[in-house]
């Protein structure tokens, strides 16, 4: 970079002092480059996603063919199906979404795409994944324990999490809520790092609006989960004492409340939700940008809206527990402010569906994720209506539908969100192109699938069926649908072939995929202006000026379609 | 007035609402129909923008696919002619979610917030992993010596509005009867009063909807409702206080 001026000279003796050769360990296993960081927590949550894909077979092979035993596991018990089904719940959302989406690509884009060569706080990064490794080895731990692991359901609702002489996993029910409590602990001091790297370190010239919309929504994704996951430490605290000293706090014999457990949990627990839509719907908007080769429709109004969402969500979390005993008059209120957040959400997905307005639409791998995550999100988002208000949540409350509806938002968030981004950047990850057949394969078997398990599972529970049933034969009125539940199990074996798809694909490309170039897809974050893969310290000829925002795509007068951002004004675009 | 409202909307809704629950799971209660023109008008209104969405995301998708020498049009999104098509949809989601919210509340506060004289009051005992339930007897009195204990039964008389009293022993439990379109969770250390009117004859499940432990797949009771006549019977022969049928 030749143009670069005084302000960067600094801002690049600074990237070269972290460059040096390193050992082996000091590469790979105790590395403070956010790249490594980052590909530690993507490979971390894709071995986590298979032990939570492996759970999620395990028990719908149990209900679709109830007390036979189970190829590559056995015969399933009850308090290994209640194990089962809490530990997938609990391993999908926070060691699958959250290490993929914010801890994997907030490590790896925040640095690239604002022109620094590394994260502010090195050190605290890589502490943030040594103590999320511990989690996950805690929590893996805690099925292999005498009694075996947690099956008290991801929410742990006491008195049954509270007391091993009710749900008689004494030690299985410690680990899993010290393995959450040290996740938690993990993502604080990321998020720390996310939202301090992006307001300090941006490239110079690099305004508010010029973030990509990827990055902001990660910063805010991290600022409601350290707004939110005060009052849920507190509360693991008190459980951990109530399970291992033998307080009192959510036990109402002693005076203790367990209703309050639900209300410290559900006020972190509904914010969380947002913690990973968002994160996911970054990755989309920058998909579609590049692909429609268009600006973001109206980036602030998106802005506002996921600011919105983020702060309406710490004002909904009583919609968990409209008839947990709670008041009936606050039903009331929180059934009104569960509709208000349905405006900045449906706002939010309009001006996605707008972006494409005008557009010149490619439909690489990358894209079709991104136009299926909000395809399938709009699904999720419709059925939460049902749930929302008050009325119909009396009989919809902890059925199949709830089930469904939560895993068309989780599934679209987590696994087609992950897809979509790691599709997508790829490329600037290993320097090489993913086959765009076999994606397409993947594609196309994983979300036909995917519709196939849960549409009936809507059916199931509009039709009264509760979740966490180990065995529905024990149900008069619903043992009749059991067909509809063995076709949500069949189309889930075909989803989990199809992944196969992926892992081959993800391994061949890196050894015999086409060499990638600096920027292949011809997008306009800085992240493109460097070598893919980027070396240490991101650019080693020195950091990137910003001039524009980051989706000035097909800019009329200009000859190519797209115009980075560090390409200086009135010069021709780089390559 | 605001009733008036509220059957006016719920009359347009409760065919649809028959044919999307009511065909599945039977009519059971007094309350279930209102539910179900609920699930009816949310279905009917959310349903409406989702198909107009899609509408427009694949007719864009199909409109403005990749063509040779057709560049992107440039529009920042801020402009008056565009805006229109998000914030026309704004103001329309607005006013279908005061609708939905004025709905909602409506029946809410009819099933859950408001408790209508009783002619009897049973009492539900939650406890892992079953139901115990106490039925008053022929003196409609709980706690005199003519109760009825059962476990895992409920005998109910059609037509008569009951009052609950939800207790459970041990964690939290959840009293769930869907052809009733009832729900509540069961609380150790507190007694939970809610009501309900069964109105179809018939034998249904109970199911526990609060995980509560190990044998919470296997914690399921019937319902039993009678016809005056049967129910007279029934309870004419178990009034010797002990623990009756099973």
């Amino acid at each position: 970079m030749a143009e670069a001026g005084t302000v960067t000279e600094t801002h690049a003796a600074r990237a070269h002092a972290a460059h040096h050769e390193a050992s082996f360990w000091s590469k790979y296993v105790f590395s403070t480059d956010h790249k490594m960081i980052a590909m530690q927590y993507m490979f971390t949550g894709i071995v986590m996603a298979l032990i939570g894909g492996y759970m999620s077979y395990v028990f719908r092979m149990q209900l679709a063919f109830p007390g036979e035993s189970v190829p590559f596991y056995g015969v399933v018990t009850q308090g290994e199906y209640n194990s089962l089904v809490t530990n997938h719940g609990t391993i999908m959302i926070f060691w699958v979404a959250m290490p993929m989406l914010i801890a994997a690509f907030g490590n790896y884009l925040i640095p690239l795409m604002i022109g620094a060569d590394d994260m502010v706080f090195p050190r605290i990064n890589r502490l943030s994944y040594q103590i999320f490794l511990i989690s996950a080895i805690v929590l893996i731990a805690s099925f292999f324990v005498p009694g075996g692991g947690f099956g008290g359901a991801w929410t742990a609702y006491p008195p049954l999490s509270a007391s091993a002489e009710y749900n008689l996993t004494p030690l299985g029910s410690t680990l899993w809520l010290v393995a959450v409590a040290l996740e938690f602990v993990a993502f604080l001091l990321g998020g720390i790092n996310f939202i301090t790297t992006l307001m300090n370190s941006r490239a110079p010239g690099m305004k508010m609006h010029d973030i990509p919309m990827v990055l902001w929504m990660i910063v805010i994704a991290s600022i409601l989960f350290m707004a939110s996951v005060g009052p849920l430490i507190a509360g693991a605290v008190m459980l951990f004492m109530d399970q291992v000293v033998g307080t009192g706090y959510f036990d109402p014999d002693r005076g203790g409340d367990p209703i309050l457990w639900q209300h410290l949990f559900w006020f972190f627990g509904h914010p969380e939700v947002y913690v990973v839509l968002l994160p996911a719907m970054g990755i989309v908007a920058d998909i579609i940008a590049t692909f429609a080769r268009k600006k973001l429709f109206n980036y602030k109004l998106i802005l506002y809206t996921a600011f919105a969402t983020g702060i309406i969500s710490f004002f909904v979390w009583a919609h968990h527990q409209f008839v947990a005993g709670i008041d009936p008059r606050m039903a009331n209120v929180f059934t009104i402010t569960t509709l208000i957040i349905s405006i900045p959400i449906a706002e939010m997905v309009f001006l996605y569906i707008a972006t494409l307005y005008g557009g010149s639409i490619r439909l690489t791998t990358p894209m079709l994720w991104a136009l299926a995550f909000i395809a399938e999100f709009i699904i999720g988002g419709i059925t939460g209506i049902f749930l929302g208000a008050s009325g119909s949540d009396i009989y919809f409350h902890d059925t199949y539908f709830v089930l469904a509806h939560f895993h068309y938002t989780f599934f679209p968030i987590a696994i087609i969100g992950f897809f979509a981004g790691v599709t997508y950047w790829f490329p600037k990850m290993f320097g090489k192109m993913m086959d765009e057949r076999l994606g397409k394969i993947h594609f196309w078997g994983t979300i036909i699938a995917f519709n196939f398990i849960f549409i009936p599972l809507f059916v199931l529970g509009a039709a009264g069926q509760h979740r966490r049933i180990y065995n529905f034969q024990n149900f008069p009125d619903l043992a009749g649908l059991q067909d509809l539940r063995v076709l949500a199990t069949s189309a889930l074996l075909v989803m989990l072939l199809f992944q196969a798809v992926f892992l081959f694909n993800f391994v061949m490309s890196l050894i015999k995929g086409k060499p990638a170039g600096k920027n292949p897809w011809k997008a306009n974050t800085l992240e493109w202006t460097t070598e893919s893969p980027p070396p240490h310290g991101n650019w080693p000829e020195g950091l990137p000026n910003c001039y524009r925002g980051p989706y000035e795509y097909s800019v009329p007068g200009r000859e190519e379609d797209y115009w980075p951002q560090n390409v200086p004004p009135d010069t021709a675009p780089a390559e | 007035m605001l009733q008036g409202i509220y059957d006016f909307i719920k009359g347009i809704f409760e065919p649809l609402g028959n044919y999307l629950i009511g065909s599945q799971v039977p009519v059971g209660s007094s309350f279930a129909g209102d539910i179900d023109a609920l699930i009816a008008l949310v279905a009917f209104l959310v349903g409406f923008w989702a198909l107009l969405a899609y509408a427009a995301f694949f007719f864009l998708i199909f409109r403005y696919r990749e063509r040779d020498g057709q560049r992107a049009k440039y529009v920042t999104g801020e402009e008056k002619n565009l805006k229109r098509w998000i914030s026309y949809p704004h103001a329309a989601i607005i006013v279908c979610d005061l609708v939905i919210v004025f709905m909602a509340i409506m029946v809410w506060y009819d099933i859950k917030q408001r408790l209508p004289e009783a002619d009897s009051t049973v009492r539900v005992v939650a406890q892992q992993w079953a139901w115990n339930f106490v039925h008053p007897g022929a003196d409609n009195q709980l706690d005199t010596e003519d109760d009825i204990n059962t476990f895992n039964e409920l005998h109910v008389e059609q037509g008569k509005t009951y009052h609950y009293e939800l207790i459970s022993k041990d964690v939290l439990h959840d009293f769930s009867v869907p052809v009733f379109r009832l729900k509540q969770d069961a609380i150790p250390g507190r007694v939970l009063k809610g009501w309900f009117q069964p109105t179809k004859p018939g034998a249904y499940d109970i199911q526990c909807a609060e995980m509560c432990g190990i044998g919470h797949g296997i914690m399921g009771a019937r319902i039993i409702v009678e016809t005056p006549e049967e129910h007279a019977a029934w309870v004419s022969q178990n009034s010797t206080g002990k623990l009756a049928s099973r």
